[in-house]
């Protein structure tokens, strides 16, 4: 008779090390829920949409409530709402499906485990979003698990929230918004020049700290660190060696080029007026 | 005695509420990542959404949107469509989302955005919302690193010859439209809910390094300007056929006149000489000579939009030149240190 061996604790590993990537539109739009949620509720619940990246990465780029109900000892989760944007969703983006959900609140509660098995039957490994906007730690905290099935032999125990790294990204048109989006309140929307400006003066606010830096160092009011000292020279010496005369002649010619297109706009927009007044014109006859 | 200064009630019945104009288009944050992804996603396909937000006095704001599904060219689809506007409004009304339409985006390529069916989409909306507004986004201006988002309205004074549809030279002299006239752009403001401004301000740390958007400090701007160049110059081939017309046509006109003299001339001639031998003379006037059909005027509608989109085009160039000369000039200091 073979012996029966200790039954071991089994925790099944993540064959990848899963990360999660989440674009700003997501909580913005998960702020926008938790505003505006009706007044019995404490937080709010929805799913996630994205994709998942070649390399394992979980892609969260889109989001949507969904109506729940909750009590100490149950939760009622609108399904059909659910599906219904999902199908709405697709209709726009087909390649966009269920690769998690999210919920306002600190931390992960035992009602959190029902909702995620729901979950798990719609996506393959869904992961869970919690964004705390009570500021319990006095910051934000924006957290993504995954769960992990912890079972005993062939018995099912109970499944761990393993947290998952966690990055935040912007794309540039967004980082171009970006000003746009910080402040409460923007009275207008910058133009070209303004924006020009505004951008010029944080380079010379770059270019003054790193000034300071090197300063610094070569008083030696600050250690020095040879890593950044390196990247600082490699950045410089990125600056293309032009004889001064070429490089006039580069930027006087691209001056005259910007030069004549925009003697040609003028041009046009003087023909256009001259042109209105003669269609418009009284008939001579 | 009548009191001047309670008026009856059905004097205050009688008088209409005049409606403030509408001075500032307040958008969400929200709402502008939303525009900027789904145009982002699709482009260079042009896509549209619609806007939902709250009409309050002489602000109109927009707090959320939903993108449209690229509809194709069928009859059946176009249910579907409707359907799906429905089904849209009916979920986001579950989630306490503003119901309210107040509008619809755009995504646009280059800025050649004035075409017919944006008159007509807002002469569609007009009929059931009282102030609708359009916004334009141009993804590929934002390469460029601005944020080159627009709220546009048609002027009323255009929308009352649109309806009556009558864009002869004579009406647009006596109301004074020009094609400047059609569109009204809106000011934009935008806001955001606290929560969301905290949750901005510690995710993007307010150190310069994360903030510099070094797309603007991109020298290379002509493959951007070749293009609106290019679209410049097949919008004046556009503008000058429509000029040709309007020569033909007047050229007709005169011919027409010309032929009309002398037909009057002859039968004039043949009056006297009726006159003299007595009998009745003939009427002046033959409606049924074909050189008495008035020639209708060619619509000047189509025109002024090609005016405007030139106008935009040009107005894309100043603001790029301004941009590049700022850059060069900056290169060129930094050269010099």
């Amino acid at each position: 008779m073979a012996s029966i061996g200790p039954t071991v604790l089994q925790l099944i590993p993540s064959a990848t090390r899963v990360s999660a990537r989440v674009h700003p539109l997501v909580i913005f739009n998960v702020c926008d829920c938790y505003v505006r949620r009706p007044d019995h509720a404490e937080r709010v619940i929805g799913t996630l949409l994205g994709s998942i990246l070649p390399d394992g990465t979980v892609d969260i780029r889109n989001c949507y409530a969904v109506p729940h109900n909750e009590s100490l000892d149950q939760v009622a989760l609108d399904i059909d709402y659910h599906h219904n944007m999902l199908s709405s969703h697709q209709k726009v983006n087909p390649k966009e499906a269920i690769v998690g959900w999210f919920s306002t609140g600190f931390e992960v509660t035992g009602s959190s485990a029902l909702i995620h098995e729901f979950y798990s039957r719609e996506a393959s490994n869904p992961v869970h979003l919690t964004v705390d906007t009570e500021f319990k730690n006095g910051e934000t905290t924006i957290k993504a698990f995954v769960a992990i099935n912890l079972s005993l032999g062939d018995q099912h125990l109970a499944a761990q929230f393993q947290e998952v790294p966690l990055d935040l990204r912007m794309v540039e048109a967004e980082k171009v918004g970006f000003d746009v989006l910080k402040p409460t309140n923007v009275d207008k929307l910058p133009n070209d020049i303004e924006g020009m400006e505004a951008l010029m003066g944080r380079l010379l606010a770059l270019i003054d700290d790193v000034y300071k830096y090197v300063d610094d160092v070569v008083e030696d009011r600050v250690a020095r660190d040879s890593k950044i000292g390196r990247f600082i020279s490699d950045t410089i010496a990125s600056l293309p060696k032009l004889s001064p005369h070429a490089f006039n002649k580069l930027v006087n010619d691209s001056l005259q080029d910007q030069l004549l297109l925009l003697y040609l706009s003028s041009i046009t927009s003087t023909q256009l007026s001259v042109a209105e007044k003669l269609n418009t014109a009284a008939q001579i006859l | 005695m009548a009191n001047t200064a309670t008026r009856s009630f059905l004097q205050v019945a009688a008088t209409e509420e005049a409606t403030t104009p509408l001075r500032v288009v307040q958008i969400e944050g929200l709402v502008i990542l939303k525009i900027i992804k789904h145009c982002k996603e699709f482009s260079p396909a042009l896509v549209t959404g619609q806007l939902l937000g709250l009409d309050v006095g002489s602000v109109l704001e927009v707090t959320n949107c939903f993108p449209f599904p690229i509809r194709e060219e069928d009859e059946e689809i176009e249910a579907e469509g409707a359907n799906y506007q429905l089904e849209m409004m009916r979920c986001l009304r579950e989630v306490n989302v503003d119901n309210n339409t107040v509008g619809w985006y755009q995504s646009t390529l280059f800025g050649s955005f004035q075409t017919v069916e944006l008159i007509e989409t807002f002469m569609n909306y007009q009929e059931n919302i009282r102030r609708c507004v359009c916004i334009i986004y141009d993804p590929s201006r934002s390469n460029q690193g601005v944020l080159a988002l627009k709220a546009l309205k048609l002027s009323d004074s255009f929308m009352e010859l649109y309806r009556s549809n009558n864009f002869t030279g004579e009406k647009l002299r006596e109301k004074n439209l020009s094609w400047v006239d059609i569109f009204e752009e809106i000011p934009i403001k935008v806001s955001n809910s606290a929560l969301v401004s905290a949750f901005m301000t510690e995710l993007e740390a307010d150190t310069p390094v994360t903030q510099c958007d070094y797309d603007r400090l991109q020298l290379s701007t002509s493959p951007f300007l070749e293009r609106n160049v290019e679209f410049l110059i097949e919008c004046m081939d556009d503008l000058s056929m429509e000029q040709q017309k309007f020569q033909f046509y007047y050229r007709n006109l005169s011919r027409q006149q010309a032929q009309q003299q002398a037909w009057l001339q002859k039968r004039r001639a043949e009056n006297m000489a009726r006159k003299n031998a007595g009998e009745e003379p003939l009427p002046e006037e033959d409606p049924s000579n074909p050189i008495f059909k008035p020639i209708p005027e060619p619509s000047r509608l189509d025109s002024f939009l090609i005016t405007n989109q030139i106008a935009n085009y040009c107005n894309q160039i100043n603001g790029v030149a301004g941009q590049s000369f700022s850059r060069l000039y900056l290169m060129k200091a930094l050269h010099e240190n």
